[in-house]
């Protein structure tokens, strides 16, 4: 008798559990009302929490375009820390919808990994720090360095090719986040700080006199970082990859937060109004209505207004736009046609 | 009817048949049936978590295979006990690493003994001052988590050493130590090291291939050991024997140093010292701030444990036993190290056992300060790239469980040989 019952009740969870794993990722966020997204532990600029504890950055933005998308509410994200070790554990085992962790896109990570990469949010290309008084000046001259690297990333893997390949030695030490290997750089433990180009332009603009720090010329690797989700449900990676998109054509046909309100009761520009759902109704194709962009837009602005609010020239980071311009600009954002 | 059919009717147990409830009912069949629902649900259980991992691989259309074992391993790691380059397997790596694991749990193995023994007999000093400093010490170290300690010595080590900078130029702001042979700097300890001008070549077993000069170094050395321990057992028997024992120390030292000093010299052993060239130190043996931490934070750590173990064990032999040393006129040294010691180590050495476990597996730590054992290296940095982590983890978990049951297997041959022989 107990043993049937404890049976039943075991088949019953069983079947229960199989279930919910039949739920597709839009029904799982919607229906728990809050979108789960992995971020770093903390990378000024990218995502890091405020004063107020309220994450802030260019990875966080695009987390709120996307539960302003899907929830109809930019602030019901959850946001998860990882470090470089933890975030594909926790996107494959889904304790993340999304991975906003300014991760490069590999072709290792794509299909042995099993994750799908939305595109590409950001352009960026490694590099090296070292303090203004060591007096070097391009890469070549660091044979016999101590490098801190964070451990677990991409950049790991290029460090050891660029030394090997110029047949310098270096001696590596590894880091498990950001903040521990500014506060080891800064002690001189490492001569020399690497990761991408852009997180060294945060990490320097977060110390006391960042004008003491060079950033030495080579880029030594192409670092398309981008946000990620798991193989195996391409209506949620649709919606991920378009409101990414949706942002870089908002900035093409310079549609803004401010001036959305009045573009979305139509414009002379087809595209526009496919955009922004007065025309055609594109949101219902993946499951959301045809306002989906119009909010994900004024979540927190069109790409160009996220770039300068977040990592741009007026922010202590102070990234140009370089290669993360549009493709008019002679940038590489290129947004296909909402058609 | 016969009176003794009556008899036999009487005193012969009723025979009757087995029935269901008796599995549940009757004592003799209880416990297996128990037994037996425990073990099924156990197999349940196993079979469900299997099942749960098989489905859920294949539906994130994975698979199980340690082929990534084999591919290159493209990181690097900077401290190297054998040969070692990005170029070489993840298996590579990963043996790199499980030797740093068993370099840092042997040597944190010895400086908790070694301090343990010692804070442990002094903390039972009757000299106030040092025996409330040896409580101060275990007190301290015993109760505060050992991941701080170890993050702690490593931002001594980072923060309050001077750079190999500070090094340079005709009036440096550091010097070295013991006449320039050793440099303390923020990024390690860097020591002058032992090389041969004459060099024998390395012997090839499998993975792994040590110098022949230290092999043959090491061997002398047993040998050595060896041969002493004979000597001293012929001293005994002449004591046995005579009455008087014959002098043996000027003869112990020859036999122990003699051979050292001929084959080093045979071989042109001459001492590398470190010296400060382009970024970094240069020659010599490089103790990395990762190592110094996890070594000082660990083997300080458990140290405060293992003296505890060493008092209980001193205190668990009788009084009676330190007033008999006494009466026959022994100083109070030769009492601990006679008398004292040898009959509590067999209290000491089973608690001493879970330390050292404790210890092993505590180098999985490393990774806070950066140490390249194990769980970094196979468990961090290939698992990362790769994305295998079931296999990797198992892989690990496996590993770690030998060492731990060799560690126990020796320590309990040990312990057999030390404790009380009862006939």
């Amino acid at each position: 008798m107990k043993n049937s019952v404890f049976l039943g009740a075991f088949a019953a969870t069983t079947l229960v559990a199989g279930l919910a794993q039949a739920q597709t990722t839009l029904e799982t966020v919607q229906s728990r009302g809050e979108l789960n997204c992995g971020v770093s532990t903390g990378l000024a600029g990218f995502s890091a929490p405020d004063g107020n504890g309220v994450w802030q950055g260019f990875d966080v933005a695009f987390c709120r375009a996307v539960a302003a998308a899907v929830l109809d509410d930019p602030m019901a994200v959850n946001f998860v820390p990882t470090t470089g070790q933890t975030r594909f554990s926790a996107l494959a085992s889904g304790e993340v919808d999304i991975l906003a962790r300014n991760t490069t896109w590999t072709f290792s990570r794509d299909v042995d990994l099993n994750f799908t990469f939305l595109g590409t949010n950001y352009y960026d290309g490694q590099g090296f720090m070292v303090t203004r008084d060591l007096g070097v000046s391009s890469a070549l001259e660091l044979d016999g360095a101590t490098v801190c690297i964070q451990t677990g990333t991409t950049t790991e893997l290029n460090l050891a090719d660029y030394f090997r390949v110029n047949g310098m030695a270096y001696e590596p030490v590894p880091i498990e986040t950001n903040a521990e290997a500014q506060q080891q750089y800064l002690a001189g433990a490492c001569d020399v700080y690497t990761t991408d180009v852009s997180g060294l332009a945060a990490t320097r603009a977060s110390f006391a006199s960042p004008s003491d720090h060079v950033i030495l010329p080579e880029v030594i690797s192409k670092e398309p970082l981008g946000p990620a989700v798991r193989h195996g449900d391409d209506q949620w990676a649709d919606i991920g990859r378009w409101t990414l998109f949706a942002l870089i054509a908002a900035e093409e046909l310079g549609v803004t937060s401010a001036n959305i309100d009045e573009m979305k009761a139509g414009t002379d520009n087809p595209e526009i109004n496919r955009l922004l759902g007065s025309e055609g109704d594109l949101g219902a194709m993946f499951g959301l209505d045809s306002e989906w962009a119009v909010r994900a837009i004024a979540a927190a602005g069109n790409y160009g207004e996220i770039f300068s609010a977040t990592i741009g020239e007026q922010t202590p980071i102070g990234l140009a736009r370089g290669l993360n311009a549009q493709w008019t600009q002679g940038g590489l954002l290129y947004a296909p046609p909402f058609r | 009817m016969s009176t003794s059919d009556d008899l036999r009717r009487m005193t012969s147990v009723p025979k009757r048949s087995f029935r269901p409830s008796m599995l549940l009912y009757d004592q003799r069949y209880r416990s297996i049936t128990i037994q037996v629902f425990f073990l099924f649900m156990l197999m349940l259980g196993a079979a469900w978590l299997i099942d749960n991992t098989v489905s859920n691989l294949r539906a994130l259309g994975r698979d199980f295979s340690f082929a990534f074992l084999n591919a290159p391993a493209g990181y690097d790691i900077n401290q190297r006990p054998i040969a070692y380059d990005s170029q070489m397997t993840h298996g590579r790596a990963a043996l790199v690493g499980f030797l740093n694991t068993i370099i840092l749990a042997v040597l944190a193995c010895a400086l908790a003994t070694v301090l343990g023994v010692v804070a442990g007999v002094l903390r039972l000093s009757n000299n106030w001052i040092v025996g409330r400093l040896m409580t101060v010490y275990i007190e301290v170290f015993r109760n505060i988590p050992t991941l701080l300690w170890i993050v702690i010595f490593g931002a001594i080590m980072t923060e309050a050493m001077p750079a190999p900078s500070a090094f340079r130029g005709d009036d440096p702001a550091a010097s070295m130590l013991f006449n320039d042979a050793v440099a303390v700097t923020n990024r390690g300890v860097y020591i002058p090291s032992i090389e041969f001008v004459r060099d024998l070549g390395d012997l090839r077993i499998g993975p792994v291939a040590p110098s022949l000069n230290w092999l043959l170094v090491f061997f002398v050395i047993i040998a050595g050991i060896y041969a002493n321990k004979r000597l001293i057992a012929h001293a005994t028997a002449v004591q046995n024997a005579t009455g008087i024992r014959p002098k043996t120390w000027w003869k112990s030292i020859l036999i122990l140093l003699g051979p050292v000093v001929v084959i080093l010299v045979a071989l042109g052993a001459y001492l590398d010292y470190p010296e400060l060239r382009g970024f970094n130190f240069a020659g010599g043996t490089h103790l990395r701030n990762s190592l110094i931490a996890m070594w000082l934070g660990l083997g300080i750590y458990t140290g405060a444990f293992v003296a505890e173990n060493v008092r209980a064990g001193i205190l668990a032999i009788s009084r009676g036993q330190t007033e008999a040393a006494f009466a026959l006129g022994m100083q109070p040294g030769k009492t601990m190290r006679l008398v004292i010691l040898p009959q509590a180590l067999r209290v000491i050495i089973p608690p001493l056992i879970s330390q050292y476990l404790n210890i092993t597996k505590n180098t999985s730590l490393g990774l806070a300060v950066g140490y390249m054992d194990l769980r970094s290296t196979l468990g961090g940095i290939t698992i990362n790239q790769t994305g295998r982590e079931l296999e990797g983890m198992l892989l690990m978990m496996l590993i770690y469980l030998a060492i731990s049951l060799t560690i126990s297997g020796a320590m309990n041959v040990y312990n057999s040989r030390v404790k009380l022989k009862e006939r």
